[in-house]
């Protein structure tokens, strides 16, 4: 067990700084921050609401993290495949499963900078009035949540192909209709062949209600539950994909 | 004991058999040559011994190891360079190889002595602190040995570790491979048949995955003269009838001229019937006084020899 913890922090560590290594993490900082800004104080209104809290800014994450969390997995596996450096790391004597959490953790932990570095939202709405302080931690523990099941499952799609726009478009495709399970978009299709039972299950997919739901304040176990379920079941198949796929 | 002992390892991609029931052994001490064609199956039955592919049928073992079992084991006593030699581009050499030693869980007390090892060792010193994609193609060669030597291992299998180098690299490399062998089992894959003439204590050819020839390099070359022509050089002036002249000293022979230069010929006599001795031959010559330079069995290369059992491989 401690052989394994040392090899998914040896993982964790490389593949961390490898964000800082590239203008890649300068790049995304900037997009994640500029967005989530821009969208709250001009679209949603941040000020014009004239209430103390981040319903404005939380409104947004679910669609940035559609786009912006394939672009921060799509690599973890296919450059390892195109740049063969997979054979390399797969005669090392590690299990699978290890580099899988090691890469996907370092991945979230990137998440994790990212909102933290939104903070200053957070003290803006403190400064300006009384807010709600609890919901709003609760947004933000349910938002890195959802980020990583958004992560998880783009990390599947990069172990699916070498090539990483297109497992940055796979996975943000697939993020789309996990988002909008819960909506007619998506349940139309579903509910035309399938019984309903069926149609119900692909309705609780839905990112956006369970994560709705923790916007409101309230950490509730199902939901904490899914997102989590969500991010280790992507790993799950993210392990039986590199051992299917990595000598292709 | 082999420390790399291969048994029936057989491996089909698409139902296409590329490695066909393939049985070796490798003992410590021993440089084995891997050669072969494009496509032979090198390459794939070295990633099924070093845990990258696993094996259809039969399997492999590392130091007693079974690789499909027991792979973790396995790996832990293995050094592996892949083909082309990858590593993390965007990477430090330094810190590319303290993040192989630590995967190796090379501990954290000798962590620091065996890098500086590798530096001093495999001459890494001066780009130690570079990143890996600015490094020539000899140097980025060097770090994938390093790589495959920090945990000292008892086994160790290189893809093409010569691949793409300049003669000097190649020297190098051959140099260090040497220097290396008597305490391990090593398997070498390669394009370069003088290679495995200057490192290789054992050379096996592979074609169509199957092992047609596993022998001594030297021993290969003799095997393969199994004619017992003799190479044979003399003086002859330009524009003499060289072969006619000595058709009635060596009796009933082939002989084919291979080079005329500065009044000397070449030549190349294979006796039909009865094998000659090139010492019987040379007093022949003497007393039908003509002057010879060199004499001797002609001994064929190891790119003849080569070609001779992959190409002439009976067709099924």
């Amino acid at each position: 067990m401690s052989s394994s913890i040392n090899t998914i922090a040896v993982v964790f560590g490389r593949e961390f700084r490898a964000y800082f290594s590239t203008p890649l993490a300068a790049i995304f900082l900037a997009v994640f921050l500029a967005l989530s800004a821009g969208l709250s104080f001009f679209v949603t209104g941040f000020f014009e609401r004239g209430q103390a809290d981040l319903s404005a800014f939380f409104t947004w994450h679910p669609w940035l993290f559609m786009i912006l969390m394939p672009a921060i997995g799509m690599r973890l596996w296919a450059e390892e495949r195109r740049s063969g450096t997979i054979e390399l790391l797969m005669t090392l004597p590690v299990r699978t499963w290890e580099l899988v959490t090691g890469k996907f953790l370092a991945g979230w932990a990137f998440t994790a900078v990212a909102l933290a570095l939104t903070a200053p939202m957070w003290f803006t709405v403190n400064y300006l009035g009384s807010p709600d302080n609890g919901v709003i931690a609760a947004s933000y523990i349910g938002s890195w949540l959802m980020a990583g099941a958004f992560l998880a499952l783009a990390t599947c799609m990069s172990a699916l192909t070498k090539n990483q726009v297109i497992a940055f478009i796979v996975a943000s495709m697939a993020g789309f209709l996990l988002m909008m399970a819960g909506f007619d978009l998506v349940l139309a299709g579903v509910r035309s062949w399938a019984p309903n039972v069926i149609t119900e299950m692909v309705q609780s997919l839905s990112f956006l209600s369970h994560f709705s739901r923790l916007t409101n304040g309230v950490i509730e176990a199902p939901t904490v539950v899914f997102f989590c379920s969500m991010i280790v079941l992507c790993l799950w198949i993210n392990v039986q994909l590199v051992d299917l796929k990595k000598a292709q | 004991m082999h420390l790399i002992q291969t048994s029936a390892l057989t491996k089909a991609f698409d139902g296409r058999t590329v490695v066909d029931h393939v049985d070796l052994g490798v003992s410590r001490g021993e440089v084995v040559g891997f050669l072969g064609p494009n496509g032979a199956g090198k390459s794939t039955t070295m990633k099924m011994i070093a845990g990258f592919l696993e094996p259809d049928e039969g399997t492999a073992s590392v130091c007693g190891h079974d690789v499909r079992t027991d792979p973790l084991n396995a790996k832990r006593h293995l050094g592996y360079l892949p083909e082309g030699a990858p590593a993390y581009s965007d990477m430090i050499v330094g810190d590319f190889l303290e993040f192989v030693a630590k995967l190796r869980n090379v501990p954290s007390g000798e962590r620091n002595g065996r890098l500086g090892e590798m530096a001093e060792r495999i001459n890494l010193t001066e780009v130690w602190d570079q990143k890996i994609e600015n490094l020539s193609k000899g140097y980025k060669r060097r770090v994938g040995i390093a790589q495959t030597l920090l945990h000292d291992p008892d086994v160790l299998i290189l893809d093409e570790p010569t691949d793409g180098l300049d003669p000097n690299q190649k020297h190098e490399m051959r140099a260090l491979i040497r220097s290396i062998a008597e305490k391990k089992a090593i398997i070498v894959s390669t394009h370069i048949l003088e290679e495995v003439e200057a490192v290789c204590s054992r050379a096996v050819i592979i074609a169509d995955g199957k092992i047609l020839a596993d022998e001594a390099p030297d021993d290969l070359t003799a095997s393969a003269a199994q004619d017992k022509a003799i190479r044979l050089t003399v003086s002859a002036p330009e524009g003499e009838d060289i072969v006619a002249k000595l058709t009635p000293v060596t009796g009933k022979a082939d002989i084919e001229v291979l080079t005329r230069v500065n009044g000397s010929a070449s030549l190349l006599v294979k006796p039909q019937g009865r094998a000659t001795q090139p010492a019987q031959l040379a007093s022949k010559l003497q007393r039908a006084k003509i002057d010879v330079e060199e004499i001797g069995f002609h001994k064929p290369s190891l790119e003849d020899v080569f070609r001779q059992i992959t190409q002439s491989k009976p067709s099924e």
